[in-house]
């Protein structure tokens, strides 16, 4: 009886399923996106490797100097602590003395809203008071905040570089970019909101590196990698730690193994 | 139970003694994990993923705890407060990448027992309650790591949590009600962060008790084996402890070593970048998918496009997303016959393999978005998937001739032993369905 009910329901389930199944479909539209879009390629950055790679300090120091004096125009990078930039290789003072080039909004004895200079343990703040005033100033477009953007995309800091450098003068006949928008082939939808923000030498940066732009790129790349994953080598450096102690502990359970089981094994064989 | 050559506890020191006339715990575990505990000596390796499935569970809970130490479950501040573990908790970084991970290697661990479960016919008689348990246990751990995910509340999360609520409200007249009730409002909001992290935190528990029940369930009539038949006598099995505990500890080896190397070097392989976008609910991300461990069902919710018989086709796809996994505590009913396992079952060691690969095309399915060729094949997937429980097995258990079973467990490991590769046996074909293991159950006439 079960299985009469069984092989009932089994077959409605399936009739409906093969009823869609030859349903005809609708004749697939040339996707114009699918057909321009490409796919991040690799950069080459010094974490590349997920066991042993690590962060290059001047690269990274670099980046930031992008970030700064580039893109924190027009975006946040709200998660991430003045005093964490010792990480990437800045003294305590160069950290007071960024912090201190920031305003960062408080109350005053009397209650009313005022400003105060930028101290170690604040995050960054700005370029926008809110997301409102961030779209009313970018043609309605709201400028993600940075922090996470080297995990929040797929190919990480290669999509990163790649975007920036991912902008083409005139699009294909075929394809329009309305204005206030810019025709880039590593964009989801081809048309951003953002204008190309780089142009070659528009940083100086201190280490005397030529700020091409595809340098400047793979900088400021690499420091939104940073931002994203700070802990990312202290991860690695702790994994393999951790996985040759589990590889040895696993060789000793196997030799504790394979002695428990000798008798077993080799009565089997006697009998 | 156990059986009659199983050891007794004899306490050795005088306070073992004194606690085990007292509370005779030393004894529950001498007779559940230790010398007491007889296990046939055939188990492959295949066996040890019931033990790795408890300690993932055990990890689930003990770095959960901790982060929930300093998860903020208010939608406000949650994904932050997910950030500052990342960011500012001593070690944060290490107990998210770790629940987070865990879960998809508990959902690993887990499916190979249940498909280790289904080759060798472990559900059938006498475990068939033990099988059920197992199911629930399933279940639980599938509502928990729904909600688990929607904690982080980033894009996937509530996008997720909208979409798998969502079936809800294809149930006709009720449907909306209900939606409305499991999230505490129209949308997921506060009220449904909170509920979810509430239940959360219930629900491993409460998998737990079922463990703890699944374990007892199975210590009843004992492992199965790779052979399907019963253990006959002593020479048949060895005591779990030493010999098993030696192999189980062996393969957490390789098992957590496996675990490190994905925390530490590949921590967001197995997630979706989306989730670490901030829920968003004005901005909807092109592709709403669920973690990777719910793709063959979320292939299966999908399969159904068209209305059938009356039904709209969402709420065909939501009873059949249901009824595939209910389907499965139908199981011992349905596939009756009485050789357990499938290697002496020609058939159905095919029907398996067949339905191991629907299954995983099924997975690739429902990580795809909803285009062609995938929605096709996710319907033909799914006409296999239903086909293979409901049709195939049934009949199956009653037209198969099995092939001749081994007298005894011994007998098989020698065998296997003395002529390696050779075909099972050269006997007669049916041959040895008269020493069929005594389940105490006959071919039923149906
Ligand atoms: C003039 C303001 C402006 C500047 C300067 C600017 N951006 Fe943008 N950016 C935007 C806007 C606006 C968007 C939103 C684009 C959209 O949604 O179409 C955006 C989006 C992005 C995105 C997200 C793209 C996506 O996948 O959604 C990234 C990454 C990005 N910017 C990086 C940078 C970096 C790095 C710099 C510095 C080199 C920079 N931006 C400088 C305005 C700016």
């Amino acid at each position: 009886m079960v299985k009469l009910i069984a092989a009932a329901i089994g077959a409605i389930f399936c009739a409906a399923l093969l009823w869609g199944a030859v349903q005809p479909r609708d004749a697939v539209v040339p996707d114009l996106v699918k057909k321009y879009y490409q796919h991040a390629e690799p950069a080459g950055f010094s974490f590349d490797n997920p066991i042993v790679g690590k962060f290059d300090r001047a690269q990274l120091q670099r980046g930031f100097q992008v970030y700064k004096e580039v893109c924190s125009g027009c975006h946040s990078l709200n998660r991430v602590a003045f005093r964490t930039l010792t990480d990437i290789g800045f003294s305590a003072a160069e950290v007071k003395a960024i912090a201190k080039q920031y305003d960062i909004p408080s109350l005053d004895a009397a209650g009313e809203p005022t400003t105060r200079k930028g101290l170690p343990s604040d995050n960054f703040y700005g370029p926008y008071a809110n997301d409102d005033a961030a779209r009313a100033a970018n043609n309605n477009a709201l400028p993600p905040d940075l922090s996470l953007i080297g995990k929040s995309r797929e190919g990480g800091a290669n999509y990163v570089h790649a975007l920036l450098i991912g902008y083409k003068e005139t699009p294909p006949k075929d394809w329009t970019t309305p204005d206030g928008l810019y025709f880039n082939v590593h964009f989801h939808s081809l048309n951003i909101a953002m204008p190309p923000p780089l142009n070659p030498d528009q940083v100086t940066y201190v280490d005397g590196t030529k700020a091409t732009v595809d340098q400047m790129a793979k900088d400021v790349a690499a420091f939104l990698m940073w931002t994203a994953e700070p802990k990312l080598e202290e991860r690695r450096r702790t994994g393999v730690g951790a996985v040759i102690f589990l590889i040895i502990l696993t060789g000793l359970a196997y030799l504790s193994y394979a002695r428990v089981w000798q008798s077993v094994k080799a009565k089997k064989t006697q009998v | 139970m156990s059986f009659p050559w199983a050891k007794h506890y004899e306490p050795k020191s005088g306070f073992m003694k004194y606690v085990d006339s007292r509370l005779p715990i030393p004894r529950l575990v001498y007779n559940s994990l230790g010398a007491g505990y007889p296990v046939p000596k055939n188990l492959n390796y295949f066996y040890n993923f019931g033990v790795l499935a408890g300690v993932a569970l055990v990890i689930q809970i003990i770095t959960g705890i901790v982060l929930a130490m300093h998860y903020a479950a208010n939608a406000k501040i949650a994904f932050d407060s997910v950030e500052h573990i990342m960011r500012d908790v001593n070690g944060g970084w290490m107990m998210r990448y770790m629940h987070a991970t865990g879960a998809s290697f508990f959902f690993i661990a887990v499916y190979i027992h249940i498909f280790r479960g289904l080759y060798y016919g472990s559900y059938k008689p006498p475990r068939e309650v033990l099988w059920l348990l197992g199911l629930v246990i399933f279940l639980l751990m599938m509502a928990t790591a729904f909600m688990g995910y929607v904690l982080v509340w980033g894009q996937m999360s509530f996008w997720g949590a909208t979409v798998i609520t969502g079936l809800f409200s294809a149930l006709p007249l009720v449907g909306e009600t209900i939606q409305t009730w499991l999230l505490g409002g129209f949308a997921p909001d506060n009220a449904t962060l909170n509920r979810f992290f509430s239940l959360h935190y219930l629900l491993p528990f409460v998998t737990l008790g079922v463990v703890i029940l699944h374990v007892w369930a199975l210590h009843i009539p004992g492992s199965n084996n790779p052979t399907g038949i019963d253990v006959k006598s002593e020479a048949d099995t060895v005591p779990f402890h030493p010999y098993y505990t030696a192999k189980d500890f062996f393969g957490l080896g390789v098992y957590l070593t496996i675990f490190a190397a994905v925390v530490f070097f590949w921590p967001n392989a197995l997630g979706e970048v989306d989730n670490y976008i901030p829920a968003n609910p004005l901005s909807t991300p092109a592709h709403i998918v669920p973690e990777w461990y719910f793709w063959p069902f979320y292939a299966i919710l999908r399969a159904f496009t068209v209305d059938f018989l009356f039904i709209p086709a969402k709420l065909w796809g939501v009873i059949a997303m249901f009824a595939a996994i209910l389907l499965l505590f139908f199981l011992p009913w349905l596939d009756t016959s009485p050789v357990r396992s499938n290697n002496y079952r020609p058939m159905a060691k095919i029907a398996f393999w067949v339905f191991f690969a629907d299954i995983i095309l099924l997975a690739i399915c429902g990580g795809k978005p909803a285009e062609e060729p995938w929605v096709r094949l996710s319907q033909l997937a799914s006409v296999y998937y239903f086909a293979h429980f409901l049709i195939i097995l049934p009949i199956l258990s009653r037209i198969e001739r099995p092939l001749p079973l081994p007298n005894s467990i011994s007998e098989a490991v020698l065998k296997r032993q003395t002529n390696v590769g050779a075909p099972a046996s050269q006997q007669l074909p049916g041959a040895g369905i008269a020493e069929m293991p005594a389940t105490g159950r006959a071919q039923p006439a149906e």
